[in-house]
Formats: structure tokens, sequence, C-alpha cells
């Protein structure tokens, strides 16, 4: 009786195991992938505004403090959104008659508060805390990139927890010293995890990898 | 010997034929159990195969769910349809989040950081001081005022209850006028009509409850002197026979405060002291003082209680004599003419009573002026009077028991306020009605008709929280604004006023009573800020009201202006005016009494409060009707089987729950339930005692029968839910065993020696904090205020009652009830039991996602995001404090509730496993603000939820490598002991042993 396969048969076979694996794995790396793509992390996506706001403009070339406006960011977990007023103490005196401002003058008029779409948004049972970050020494461009340069404020890391525990198991990698909080062109020195380690004592920073730290 | 299994078919073949409870082996059982017995249920003790197939089945009345025929190949498909659609889930984007700045950012509000006001709950009996947590304006968080009187920092948990109440979605929203919505201006309108005609108020009749708002009150004075012909009328679903018994003693209705912390014996006449007087707070603070672990253990004191139904305190009792409630006041005679007080004879007194009273006599004797004698509030006001005079005979006045003014010396007197009112309604001469936050439709005596006798009265305007029955029957509803929406005052039960301010504007429509009441005056629009503000003014008169105003808010009470103390003097005819009432009939007795969670009914509406176990049954959601297991066997009947109750011709069927503890032939019945309009959680919950109730006779009376008229209600009971195996959990002695050896509990000490706490697992040194909890069962009442504090400070969810049947209720932390001892009038003793953070935590290591694990400061921690629901941790935990979400358990649907949660806990989803986490998001606030101002968190500066809330401090938490702390100090007292420590669980909770100090002469044959 002949042979019911060719004898290449075993070839394909032999390919088709291989395949599978390869087929497999390139599955499960296209899903890891996709993950941590920018589709999925919406890092370098600005969202539409309310306003068409300009960090840019604002924090770069005209130098206001963040603190200025992100007023809680060193007491409270929410580093704080401007209430209209703010806007409005340098508003009502220029570029009141800017139809780009028009909903801020409304909201200001009629008290209905302004809508931001939040950017960086954590998922419900994470639990993160601006102050104490601020406090030991992690600047805001470390999490939040070059704000200053941003007409439209984008995400520049993935917030997934893989970077959260990327600084929390190394501060030293990323901490500065106090005063260098705000500074937006902050680079690390080239004896970053010297200097970082001292700091490290200095500030009293744990390495703070439980759960508890931010599910609660 | 038969294996359970075997015993379970045999009883399933003979269960038609014979009972399910034998009460006789129940007995035997209990009569050759060696040393201390400790038991949960009576099933428990009599081991019947129903209560053995329970526990054996893991989950229960999982059975029926496998029953349906469904093919393999059903099953097969719909599993693999799961699983897809299970994936799916994973892969969609977070929606879009907005944030939502002010316009203008209040001042001091920061946001993401709480901010703290000081207000205060006005309730029976005087208002409790609080500070109310509110996150960007929404109330979350109610805790106790440390600075006022009545709370002393903690609370009830009718208190913690009441965020749920404030955002109750079934409140009513809006001004009604004949059922259909209007509007406040209309109201006004209406109220000017009236005001003009009214003339000199004649027909125009008010209905509140006692009030204890001295601007309510100035307004009534002043309603009454412009309309002199108006008449008003306060009444307490509940009770209020103090005043009446302190008239009957001293010529006038006087205010008493009893000071606990002095008494050496303390008498318990029927009153609930510890649970729900006015004053309960610091009279449980002042109890427990001198029997908490880390006091004197020399100078412990001694309570009795004479009671018909159990209640907390009875339960606390070092001897608790359960009789008909009627008999108390033959044994408060026989006490009285022992110690030479005239208060007639007490003729017919049964021996054993006698004999209790002789004893009890002796002791107070040998404690003069360092004694109370209490009467409680459902007796008579003839007992209430004794108890005075045997206070005074005693020398307890002004040494335990301080006298003073009324609140409101003014308050119309009426003995039957409701009867009254009803004649006049039934005569036709109430044209105008105002109804000031009461349901008498629901909670007055039946024989009244108040309903038939209300639609008698033309105009009749209803004030109230939700539309319940007395808004159906009314033209006018006006919809009352939470404690929490208003502006207001309140003198505490001592007399301490204070201010209620708002944590927030009125979610709906909801006014005040001062703004009802200033309908009707020449000013009918004003606020209840301007009409509380202006009396207080007037009353201060000073220059710097402005400053003494802002420092009242601050404080939440105002300072010296606590009653009076008045010297008082039984009067001259009260040996007369004390007459002898007759002696107890025979028979079946009825008792009333307010349901220990949702109250007179109020707060039947709060499911929180519907799923707190009762402190003593243990039930939820329902109200039964409590028998003695003696008196249970002698009618026939068996928990759950529906009996016929009929009352002086009237008629209420109900489920029957036999309670170890309850007097023999005395059925207690518990109001609050079988409401008919109300909301959703109340209605068709339980059955209607009030329908039973006379005016004559409120509390209690004789003639009650019996009938069982088959079928069952299920009852949701959470105390076998679980069974202790002849376990030691519970440690307790007498306090003369533990003088004579103060070593006895060392065997049940945490072991530390190498070989007997052999591990696998290598040893972690916690070198920085290492947080540990101490309770103390001394100092525990069971009063559950921890309970609610934990469910609102953690969103812990409502599962309602079929859920709780198959004990899946949430509770993360709940109180354990052991009787221990004789059947009919056992030991009662309360263990809270919550996640005990054991350091070898069996439920870590079984967890196949690692979504349970420990951290370096000894908490065992729970991740929600990671828990995939194999529930193997729960099976593998010996406590069995971890919970489960079987269903979606969390209201993520109704609007009203989204403000209530705490926005620092995760709000948990369907398959998650949750438990006790020691308020780790406390702990974190803590240890943030102390990283910040780079020190280390202080002792006492981080309390959790059940800690803060605790009345008596049974419950301590803090750093275990503080030397210093007192929960340090409490971990090394010798009374402490860890529960299942043989187990090698290394908890971090140790509770202290329970110390009774019984008087020898009365020790039980035992």
């Amino acid at each position: 009786m002949a042979q019911v396969f060719h004898r290449s048969a075993n070839t394909l076979a032999r390919l088709t195991l291989v395949l599978i694996v390869l087929l497999l794995g390139l599955a499960i790396g296209g899903i890891m992938g996709l993950d941590r793509s920018d589709y999925v992390t919406d890092v370098s996506f600005a969202k539409a505004q309310p306003i068409q706001f300009s960090h840019q403009h604002h924090a770069g070339a005209l130098g206001i403090q963040c603190v200025y406006c992100h007023s809680t960011v060193e007491t409270s977990s929410f580093a704080g959104i401007p209430p209209t007023h703010t806007c409005m103490s340098c508003h009502s005196q220029i570029w009141i008659d800017s139809p780009m401002l028009e909903p801020v003058r409304a909201s200001y008029r009629t008290g209905e508060p302004l809508q931001w779409v939040r950017v960086h948004d954590l998922p419900e049972f994470v639990f993160f805390n601006h102050s104490i970050h601020v406090n030991k020494g992690i600047g805001c461009s470390t999490c939040h990139g070059r704000v200053d340069q941003m007409p439209q404020v984008f995400k520049v890391a993935t917030l997934q927890m893989e970077w959260c525990l990327n600084c929390h198991r190394q501060p030293e990698m990323y901490i500065r010293p106090r005063d260098r909080i705000y500074d937006m062109a902050w680079q690390p020195p080239p004896n970053q995890l010297e200097v970082g380690r001292k700091l490290m004592q200095e500030y009293k920073v744990l390495r703070l990898v439980n759960c508890y730290t931010c599910h609660r | 010997m038969n294996s359970p299994l075997v015993q379970i078919a045999e009883s399933v073949r003979g269960a038609a034929s014979r009972p399910k409870l034998d009460l006789e082996a129940v007995r035997a059982k209990l009569a050759e159990a060696r040393g201390k017995r400790f038991w949960r249920s009576l099933e428990e003790i009599a081991e019947t195969p129903e209560f053995l197939a329970w526990l054996d089945d893991e989950f229960p009345s999982r059975a029926q769910d496998f029953r349906n025929a469904a093919s393999r190949r059903d099953v097969l498909r719909l599993m693999g349809g799961a699983l897809a659609l299970a994936g799916l889930t994973g892969c969609t984007k977070q929606p879009p989040e907005y944030i939502v700045p002010y316009v203008r950012q209040p001042e001091d509000v920061i946001p993401g950081k709480p901010l703290y006001f000081a207000t205060a709950m006005p309730f029976r009996g005087g208002a409790v001081g609080l500070v109310v947590e509110s996150h960007e304006g929404r109330p979350t968080k109610i805790e106790g005022n440390p600075q006022h009187p009545a709370s002393l920092g903690r609370t009830l948990a009718w208190q913690q209850a009441a965020t749920l109440d404030l955002y109750d979605p079934d409140r009513s929203q809006a001004v009604l006028f004949r059922g259909r919505i209007s509007s406040w201006g209309k109201f006004l309108g209406a109220a000017a009509e009236l005001r003009e005609r009214a003339g000199s108020g004649e027909g125009i009749y008010f209905l509140s409850e006692p009030l204890h708002s001295p601007t309510l009150i100035a307004q009534r004075q002043a309603l009454v002197n412009r309309l002199p012909a108006i008449r008003w009328f306060e009444y307490d679903a509940v009770g209020q026979e103090a005043a009446a018994g302190a008239r009957l003693a001293f010529g006038e209705p006087v205010n008493t405060v009893y000071l606990f912390e002095r008494a050496d014996v303390i008498l318990s006449l029927d009153a609930d002291f510890l649970g729900s007087m006015a004053g309960s707070i610091p009279y449980a603070r002042g109890f427990i003082s001198r029997r908490r672990a880390e006091a004197d253990r020399s100078r412990i004191n001694r309570l009795y209680v004479v009671e018909p139904a159990p209640t907390i305190t009875g339960d606390k009792a070092d001897h608790r004599l359960a009789v008909k409630a009627s008999e108390v006041e033959g044994i408060a005679r026989a006490l009285a003419s022992q110690l030479g007080v005239p208060a007639g004879g007490a003729p017919g007194l049964r021996p054993e009573l006698e004999h209790f009273a002789r004893v009890v006599a002796k002791d107070l004797q040998a404690h003069r002026s360092a004694c109370v004698v209490v009467a409680g509030e459902q007796q008579p006001a003839t007992v209430h009077a004794i108890a005075h005079a045997i206070n005074q005979a005693l020398g307890n006045g002004g040494a335990t028991v301080l006298y003073s003014e009324r609140a409101d010396a003014a308050a119309p007197v009426d003995p039957q306020p409701l009867r009254t009112l009803a004649a006049e309604m039934n005569a036709g001469r109430v044209r105008t009605l105002f109804l000031l936050g009461v349901n008498p439709v629901y909670n007055a005596p039946a024989d009244l008709q108040f309903a038939r006798a209300l639609e008698k009265v033309p105009l009749r305007i209803h004030h109230g929280s939700h539309q319940d029955e007395t808004a159906a029957l009314c033209q006018w509803h006006v919809p009352e604004a939470h404690f929490l929406e208003s502006w207001s005052d309140a003198v505490a039960w001592d007399g301490t006023a204070c201010i209620i301010q708002p944590l927030i504007a009125p979610i709906y429509e909801g006014k005040t009573a001062h703004e009802m009441l200033a309908s009707l005056t020449d000013n009918p629009d004003q606020s209840a800020y301007r009409i509380v503000k202006s009396y207080w003014q007037a009353r201060h008169g000073g220059p710097d009201f402005e400053q003494a105003w802002q420092q009242w808010l601050h404080d939440g009470v105002i300072a010296n202006t606590s009653f009076r103390p008045k010297t008082v003097s039984v009067r001259a005819d009260f040996a007369a005016r004390a007459q002898a009432s007759p002696a107890p009939a025979q028979g079946l007795e009825i008792v009333f009494r307010p349901d220990p969670c949702v109250w007179d009914g109020r707060f039947a509406n709060n499911a929180w409060l519907q799923e707190t176990p009762k402190p003593h049954t243990k039930l939820t959601w329902d109200n039964a009707v409590c028998l003695s297991p003696a008196t249970a066997q002698r009618l026939g009947v068996e928990n759950e089987d529906m009996v016929e109750l009929r009352y002086r011709g009237r008629v209420v069927h109900a489920p029957v729950w036999t309670t170890p503890g309850q007097a023999n032939d005395s059925a207690s019945v518990f109001l609050g339930y079988g409401r008919r309009r109300g909301g959703r959680v109340c209605e068709g919950a339980g059955y209607d005692a009030y329908a039973l109730r006379t005016s004559d006779q409120p509390h209690f009376g004789h003639g009650l029968e019996i009938r069982k008229i088959g079928g069952r209600r299920r009852l949701a009971c959470t105390q076998d839910h679980s069974s202790i195996e002849g376990r030691e959990i519970v440690l307790a002695a007498t306090n003369a065993e533990f003088l004579a050896n103060r070593r006895l509990f060392e065997h049940k000490h945490e072991k530390t020696s190498e070989e007997e706490t052999l591990t696998i697992y290598p040893e972690w040194p916690y070198t920085g904090y290492k947080w540990g909890m101490a309770i103390d069962l001394n100092a525990c009442i069971g009063c559950n205020s921890c309970v609610v504090a934990c469910v609102a400070e953690n969103n812990i969810a409502v599962v309602g009652k079929t859920q709780v049947l198959r004990g899946r209720e949430m509770h993360w932390l709940r109180i354990d009830r052991y009787f221990e001892g004789d059947l009919d009038n056992p030991r009662t003793y309360f263990q809270p039991m919550l996640c005990q953070q054991c350091e070898r935590a069996p439920c870590e290591p079984v967890c196949p996602v690692a979504a349970t694990l420990h951290n370096d400061e000894g908490l065992s921690q729970m991740v929600y995001n990671r828990c995939v629901g194999t529930r193997y941790c729960s099976n593998n935990c010996p406590y069995k404090v971890r919970r489960f979400n079987f269903l979606l358990y969390s209201d993520w649907e109704t609007a009203s509730l989204e403000p209530l949660r705490n926005p620092d806990v995760t709000v948990r989803s369907r398959g998650v496993m949750e438990k006790c986490s020691f308020c780790i998001q406390r702990i974190q606030e803590a240890k943030i603000e102390a990283e910040k101002q780079e020190r280390v968190v202080h002792d006492g500066e981080i309390q959790t939820a059940c800690q803060q809330a605790c009345p008596t401090e049974a419950i301590m938490f803090g750093d275990l490598n503080d030397r210093s702390s007192r929960v340090y100090r409490l971990h090394q007292n010798e009374l402490n002991y860890s529960v299942l420590t043989e187990l090698g669980t290394r908890p971090r909770i140790k509770y202290m042993a329970e110390l009774r100090n019984p008087n020898p002469e009365l020790e039980r044959r035992s």
C-alpha cells in the first residue's frame, strides 16, 4: 500500500510544531506589546480639552510656577486644578476679549465649573499621593515630562504598575534635591546613583513595594 | 458511632414525626458539661442533624443550583462562553474621566483632604455631639465629639449610620399637596391663609416628639404667646415614664444623671443604660471604667439586672434575673422594704425573687452613697419613683445620682398625649393639625385608631423625612431636612447645649422644624440659620457674640450650659402615692420593646442598621417574637414557626425565635418593623408590633395568647454561620478566681519558645512599625457601634436578607455572642471578631495569584485587583473573617449613594474577596503626614474606625514595636490571650479575658 503522506509531510509537521510555538509566542508578545502600546496607555496622545490651554505658553514662556495653579501639590494627594477665579486673576486684565477664553468667562459669569478631561488617569483601586512624592524629592518632570514644552498636555509615562515599581524599587535613580522639584529642565547628573543614595538617606526615603502602599 | 452523614440520612427519614429540637437533651448536655461550656445556639449544643448538615455544607443552599437538568454539553457551552466574555471585559479602555474644579474655591478646602465640622445628632433624650468628616462638601463619616459630654468622642450605631439616612434615595424629595408635587412657596401661602383666620389659635394643634432644641422651645413659647388657644402635644413612641416617676417621687419632673464610675454596686430594674438610655455612651464609659483589663481589679463594680427581655446591659451583668416585666415592680418593692423605704409591700413575690431582693439589698446597704438603682424607661412610673426613693434612702443623691431641672420646663404635661389628642380629634375640635417629625399613623397604640381619628381633621400638615404612613393621610407633606443639612441646636441629656450646623445644603427641599414654625409668624420665610442665631444672640446678650458663636461652632459645645444640680427630697406622701398595683396576673405576658437596631421604626429604612445583627439574638432584617426555650417548648413552637399573637382582641402573625435569657411565660415583641410605607428597605420587613399595643399599657400586659398557625418564616440569623467545635475562643473567669491566681490565663498566652512555634517559613524581623490590636472583652458591651462604623468607613456593601440567609453577609467585623451555662438564663459574652492579621496567615500561601500577602509591617494585605475569586483563602481562614462578593453587592447605580462612599477605599466589585485591613487608608494617611514631617507616627495618632466608634474604648490599635504604646502594654496584660493560637497563626490581635464579679451569696448551683 502506498504511503498516504509524501515524505515532505514530515518536514511540514515539524515546521507546524515550530510555527505553533512561534505563533503562540508572537500572540502573547503581541498582547503584551499592545498592552504597553501608546494606543492602550494613551502615552503621547493629547486629549481635547474645553479650552486649548497651553502649558508651553504659561509654564514655559511666561514662567509661571507650577504651584501657582496646582496649589495643593505639597499638602494633598491631589495636586489641584485651579478654580476659575485663578484663571480670571490674570484674564480679567489681559486677553479679556479673546474668543478662546470664552468658556472661562462663561464659567465666571454663570458659576458653572469648567470640565477638564483627565489626562493622568489612574484606576480606581490605586491611591496616589502627590504630596509625599514632592516632599521626598521626586520632581514634576520625572513623571509628567517637559510639560513646559507641551502646547497640550499628554502623558509621557504609561502609569502602569511596572513603571511605578521601577522607581519604587530604586528611588536613587530618580530622586533629586528638594529645591529642584519644580525645575522642568532638571537632568540627572552623571553621578546620580551616588547623589541619589545620599538624598535617600537625607530625606529618609524608603523602598516601598508593599501592595498596601498604593492599593487599599 | 455513626458518621454525621448517616445521622443526617436517618434524621431525614424520621424528620416528619420527631421535633427538631429536643430541649431536654440540650439541658442534659449542658448539665453534664464539666467546667465552663460556651455555646452559640441551641442547635449547636443539640447537634441537630440539620445543623450538622448545614455546617458540613461549605456553601449552604448550593445544592439546588446543581439540581437542574443541564446537560454536560450545556455546562461546557456556558463555561466556554463565560470564559470568552470574562476575557473580553479586560479589553476595555478606561472611560474618560473629568476633573471639575471649583469656580471659586472655598477657604480652607484642600481637595483630597477632608475637613471636620462639629455638629450633633438630636435623638430622644438629648443630642450626641459629633465631628463629621467632609470630603469636598459631602459628609462621609461620623465620629463622636470628644468635647461633648454625651459623646466623649464616641458614638453608637445610630450615629454611625446617619450618613446613610442622609443619602437615602427613598427620602421625601418634594413638598406635596394632596399627593401632587407642590412647593415651599405654596405651602407658605397656605400657612399665611391659616395665620389670617387663626384668631386666638382655636383648633390649631401640634404633635411633635419631646423637644430638645432651646430655639424650638422658644419658638413654641412665642407661638403660644401669640395664639394662646393652640395646643401642643409631645410624645415618644417608646416611652416617657421617667418624668412621671420623678414627679411621683419628688413632686416635680426632675432630670436624672447617673455617675456609674462612682458606683460599686448597680441594680438595673429593666434599664438598658449601656445601650439605649439617654446618656448611654458616658454611662457605658463610666460603668466599664471599673471593669476594664487595665483597671484596678480589686475595685471592680457589680451589676445586678432584673429584666424580662435580654438587653446588652443584662448580657454584661454579674447577675441577671429574667423575670416578667410585671414582676420588676414587686422586686423593687421588696427591695424597698428591705432597705426601710415605705413603698408598700410585695405580696406574692416568688421565693427566689425574695431571696434575690434580700441579697441585693444587703449588697446595696454595704455600699451606701456608692451604689445606684436605676429604673428602665419601659417600667411604670411607680418603679421609677421607688428607685428614686431607694437612691435617696441610700444616700446616693448627689453622690452617684445627680438631679437637675429638666430641659424643657414648660413642656406640656400629659401622661397620655396621644390618647388626649385622639379624643380631641374624634370630638371634632381639631381643625388644623401639624405633625412635626412624627409618624403616629404607624406608631400610635392600636386602640386609639389614630388614622381614623386623623381623617376627621380638616387640615393635616405632615413634616417628615419620608413619605410614610402618616404622610399618606395628610394633605400637606413637607420634607424634613436631615440633621446634617440643618441649622438647629439641642441639649444633651445632662443639659449641655450645642449648635447643630449643616455639613451640606439640603439635598432635596428639606425644611427644619424651625422653618415650619416660622411659617406661622409674621416673618414666615426666615431661614433656620437666622432663627437659631438670633435666639442665641438674644440669650448671650454680650457684645462679643460673634466670637462666642464661632467658638461654639468650632467646639460643638456651648460651655457651662449643663443643668444646674438641684437637691430634691422624697415627698412626704410618697408611701401613700406609691400604692401597690395589682399582683402580677397569671398567664402569658407580652412585652413591647424598641428594636435594638431600627428603634421605634425611624431607622427602618436604613439598610446598614437592618443588616446589623441584633446584639442578643443576632437576627437581621426581621423582628420575631422572642420566647424562652421552656415557654416555646410548652407552647409547642420552634424557631421560625409562624404563630398568631392574640392580645386584647387584636391579632398579629409573627415568627418565633427561641431566646435563651428571655423570661418564662413572657413574649417580647419588637417595635419598628412591619412598615407599610416609608421606603424600599423597610417595607415588608418583619411584622408590626404596634398593632397589638394599647395606650393604657404601652410597655407590657397580660392575656397574650399564642397559637401555632402553621407555616414558617425564614429568619436571617448570623449566629450559626460557623461553629466553635468546643474550642476555647472566649475565656472568662470570676474576679475572685483571678485575684486568687493571677496566672489563670498563662496557659493561653501566646507561645514563644522555639519548639512550640516551629515553622518552615523563615522568621521575619519587623523593624519598622508592627501594627497590632488589643480587644478588651471586659469592656465590649456588644453595642454594634464598631460594626456600623466599619461599614461606613470601608464602603462595605449591604447584601439583603436572602444573602444573609446563605451566610454571605459582608461585615468585616462581627460581634460574636457566646452563651455559657444554663439554658434558660445563660451568661452572655461578646467578642468582636475581625481579621486577626496573623503573622503566619493561613490564607496567604493558598492564593494561586498572590492576591493576599504579607507586608513588612505585619498586615495581611488583600489586593482586590489581583483577586480572581478562588475563595481558597476564605476556606483556609480559621477565624472565618474573609468575605466574598458572590454577586455585585455594591450599588453602582443609585446616584444618591455615590457621595456616601469613602473616597479613600476601593468600592469592590463582584468576584472579589475582601476583609478587614486595619483601616489601611487611615494608617497610610498618618504615615504620609508623619513622613512629610520626618518623624514617626505617635501612639494614638491612628485610630481604626472600630476603635474610634467604641463607646467603652474596648478596642486599642497601635505599634507593638513602641514599648510605650497602650496596645503594647495591653498585649502584656495578665488577661491577654490569642484566639486559636494553637494553630500557630500568631494573631496580631490579643483579647483580654473577661472577668465577672458575681456575688458569692447568689452563686448558681453548678
